[in-house]
């Protein structure tokens, strides 16, 4: 598994790019996460859906798909999409150091 | 693992419960991964975007060997309308949205919804009869120039 280096810290991912670890993540790793898949700066609403999907992950223990986070995060599935065109739960978990959602809804 | 999938084209010419449902998850999450997506309705694949019928999707109650129900109870009066309700109350518990509500998540995600021109000539539809999602009703021709560079699925 690569290692990569972020805000100045080591931290493992697997071939996707997502931590393998979630309690290695901070939010000071999050913006070079996100330039990284594109975004170069993050919003309210984009810190909204990553602290949306590490509360879902911890109390859960995975990450929310798409319709999920339509329905619950408080931002609507058109908006999430403008805000991650790459796939909002993809990209929003890699951003928040959590693992790669799983569910095909 | 090499190479990526960029864009799909689906197209979706059923008109039961279990001939529309696939396509749309596949639409659905080809963009949950970043995958650009169009889902095109052609034949009776058609009455998912149909202002009339999108609401009254109905499971084939006959002709479906995966039912494993004799032809003859399949065909009893009221049969569809129970095994319609019996398979969305086991969607809603795994929250598989119902039809109207899934293409309209579909929609929002970016993805292009398309009639098939032919079809909608065949049924005598225009665009009024079909739902607001609808991007526009085109011809094979045109939904070829849409699909190209991407992977076509027929289901």
């Amino acid at each position: 598994m690569p290692d990569v280096t972020y805000d100045g810290q080591t931290v493992s991912v697997n071939d996707e790019g997502f931590f393998t670890d979630s309690a290695a993540w901070t939010e000071q790793m999050a913006p070079q996460i996100a330039k990284a898949e594109g975004i170069d700066h993050l919003t309210g609403r984009h810190w909204q859906v990553i602290r949306f999907m590490r509360h879902e992950y911890q109390a859960k223990g995975t990450g929310p798909t798409v319709r999920v986070l339509g329905k619950t995060s408080g931002v609507p599935v058109k908006e999430l999409y403008q805000l991650f065109p790459k796939g909002p739960a993809k990209v929003a978990a890699k951003i928040a150091g959590i693992p790669k959602p799983r569910g095909c809804i | 693992m090499s190479g990526t999938i960029e864009k799909v084209s689906i197209i979706i010419s059923q008109g039961s419960l279990e001939g529309i449902y696939p396509g749309l998850i596949m639409a659905n999450g080809a963009r949950a991964e970043g995958i650009e997506a169009n889902v095109f309705f052609t034949f009776f694949g058609l009455d998912a975007i149909s202002r009339k019928r999108h609401e009254h999707i109905k499971v084939a109650s006959v002709g479906n060997p995966g039912l494993h129900l004799a032809t003859i109870v399949g065909g009893l009066p009221g049969m569809p309308g129970l095994l319609t309700a019996y398979m969305e109350g086991k969607m809603g518990k795994l929250d598989i949205p119902p039809i109207p509500e899934f293409i309209e998540m579909i929609a929002d995600t970016g993805a292009g919804i398309y009639g098939c021109q032919a079809s909608c000539d065949l049924f005598g539809l225009t665009k009024d009869d079909l739902i607001d999602q609808v991007t526009g009703i085109i011809t094979v021709g045109e939904f070829y120039s849409l699909a190209a560079g991407g992977q076509i699925i027929f289901t």
